[in-house]
């Protein structure tokens, strides 16, 4: 907006009037004065005890929590991934069994609730009391406890990761429809088999349309781990939920699980700013790292 | 490496359709090895579809098409014709070198890597070997300080080249065009044509589909003209410009080629 005088045709400054927003003030004193009165109404409630919620921010039990959420997010993340691009692959293949059987996977993990899918695996053992991994027609095999597979961490991991991979795998479809038809001819025309199209060629290019959506995918799992206070799997909402039924805090300690859950959020809404800076640009170089661009082009790519 | 008269494409009643449309309708086409052989004709006339059959990109579905020596798409084997696999395919296509329309560089990749792709990731060069000998194919297309630039930093006549010497570094016996300058500035026609011009002077056997009457007058072998899925008529290309047998061919000439042309063709 233009704030210096313009000079008219004979050189003489002539000032240029403010703009008053009378909207946007409006706006804000409107808001202002709600969010002064919600804030009043919590921070000065006498039923609310901030001593506690300081003193339990730190708790031991809240800060394994967090770890764990951490822990179960990361990994739930990683097998959505890698089994999402797996599912994605497949529902294109041109072999009908593959890509049917990726079109039944999809519709069933999105089909059921996370929730219930979560409780299944963590009773597993109520269907198969015993795992049994044999070579067909020997006796050579291991055999493992259900319930002692089956504990809240790796139902959670699995229930969780499963699912995202449904719904990944539909991102990762979308991706490599993306990329433009050209680019598996010119691959097809100098000799790649479609695998190796898909691998060198395709995937990177698709990488650019799917990496961004990640990170919204890792956000929302990071609170998605909630349910799984439901298993018992010692995450942030287990921990607080079983500190809050001994001592009746139920409201300062949602608020504790409330802040960790909103540090994490920001700090992986940060990495994901990043992520995107770095796959969304025009020049980006998308093979990194042992790739064929570092094996050939090691000063271009430094 | 090629005798003098072996026939590297040989067609014979090729047929092709997408589902009801008749693309091909019975083309019969010879290219000896060491021949340039052009191809012109109405868009709509299958020439392009043709050329697509050539490396099998797409299916023949009635007639011969025998390339390189194989019948493209199947091999005889205890008196009946086996499918390819999709590792058949690719190694019938590594011997043919395919420049298209829309280029169609790999963009992710800078033009050295565009170059090095196919030695490293279907002939297994390895990668050292394959810049060397990738940098050697951009000097000949005259693209060697552009080397590290991505496709989109490139003009379209410069993407055009990376795309010759990226199909040219797999050492192709056969290299096709698909319309290589129709999507280029008519300002950056000539420096592509340059090059093919130099390739067709070493001896490579290339088919070129095309709208540049002028160019394959210069460096055509052989001139066809197709219509309606068919060739219409084959000749030498100056006598076929000059003197051509068919109306059809009369009314395309004479549609496409300025007036200067007419004269210099005349």
């Amino acid at each position: 907006m233009r704030t210096e005088p313009i000079t008219d045709a004979s050189g003489r400054p002539i000032p240029v009037a403010r703009t008053w927003h009378w909207g946007r003030w409006l706006a804000a004193a409107v808001a202002l004065a709600v969010a002064a009165q919600l804030a009043y109404l919590i921070v000065a409630n006498p039923n609310l005890d901030w001593g506690k919620v300081a003193e339990y921010v730190f708790h031991e039990r809240i800060l394994s929590g967090v770890w764990v959420t951490i822990e179960i997010s990361v990994l739930a993340t990683a097998l959505g991934l890698v089994l999402g691009v797996l599912v994605a692959i497949m529902r294109l293949a041109h072999n009908p069994v593959l890509s049917g059987l990726a079109t039944f996977y999809i519709w069933f993990f999105r089909g059921t609730p996370v929730l219930v899918q979560l409780i299944f695996w963590y009773n597993l053992a109520f269907l198969f009391p015993e795992m049994v991994l044999k070579i067909p027609f020997t006796m050579i095999g291991v055999k493992w406890d259900t319930n002692e597979v089956m504990t809240g961490f790796t139902s959670a991991m699995l229930g969780l990761g499963l699912n995202l991979a449904a719904y990944f795998a539909e991102t990762v479809r979308a991706g490599i429809q993306a990329v433009d038809n050209g680019q598996t001819e010119a691959a097809y025309a100098l000799g790649m088999t479609p695998a190796k199209r898909m691998r060198v060629i395709v995937l990177p290019q698709a990488l650019r349309i799917i990496i961004p959506p990640t990170g919204n995918e890792f956000i929302s799992m990071l609170k998605t781990t909630s349910l799984v206070y439901v298993v018992a799997g010692h995450d942030l909402m287990t921990n607080a939920s079983q500190i809050y039924k001994v001592n009746n805090l139920i409201m300062e300690l949602l608020i504790v699980a409330s802040l960790w859950y909103m540090l994490m959020t920001a700090v992986a809404t940060f990495l994901q700013g990043r992520l995107e800076r770095r796959f969304g640009a025009e020049a980006v170089r998308l093979v990194r790292g042992g790739g064929l661009a570092t094996r050939i082009l090691p000063k271009a790519a430094a | 490496m090629n005798t003098p008269d072996k026939q590297v494409v040989r067609a014979s009643g090729v047929r092709m359709s997408y589902g009801e449309v008749q693309v091909l309708n019975g083309v019969d086409l010879t290219v000896a090895a060491g021949e340039v052989s052009c191809v012109i004709g109405p868009s709509g006339s299958g020439k392009s579809t043709f050329l697509r059959c050539i490396n099998g990109l797409e299916p023949v579905l009635d007639g011969s098409l025998r390339v390189l020596d194989q019948e493209v798409g199947h091999t005889l084997r205890g008196g009946r014709y086996h499918p390819w696999t999709p590792k058949e395919f690719a190694a019938f296509r590594r011997n043919i070198g395919m420049v298209f329309q829309r280029f169609n560089l790999f963009a992710h990749h800078s033009a050295l890597e565009n170059v090095a792709c196919g030695p490293v990731h279907v002939l297994g060069i390895p990668a050292d070997r394959a810049r060397v000998l990738a940098m050697e194919h951009l000097e000949r297309v005259g693209l060697a300080d552009h080397a590290h630039k991505r496709p989109h930093q490139l003009s379209g006549g410069q993407q055009q080249r990376v795309a010759i010497a990226r199909a040219l570094a797999m050492n192709p016996e056969l290299m096709l065009f698909d319309e290589p300058t129709s999507a280029l500035d008519p300002e950056l026609v000539d420096e592509v044509l340059e090059v093919m011009k130099g390739l067709a002077a070493e001896g490579m056997t290339m088919v070129v589909v095309t709208h540049e009457i002028a160019f394959a007058r210069e460096v055509g072998d052989w001139l066809t003209f197709f219509a309606d899925g068919v060739v219409v008529e084959r000749g030498r290309p100056r006598e076929l410009l000059a003197n051509p047998g068919h109306e059809r061919t009369r009314a395309f000439l004479s549609s496409v080629l300025h007036p200067q042309e007419r004269q210099a063709s005349q």
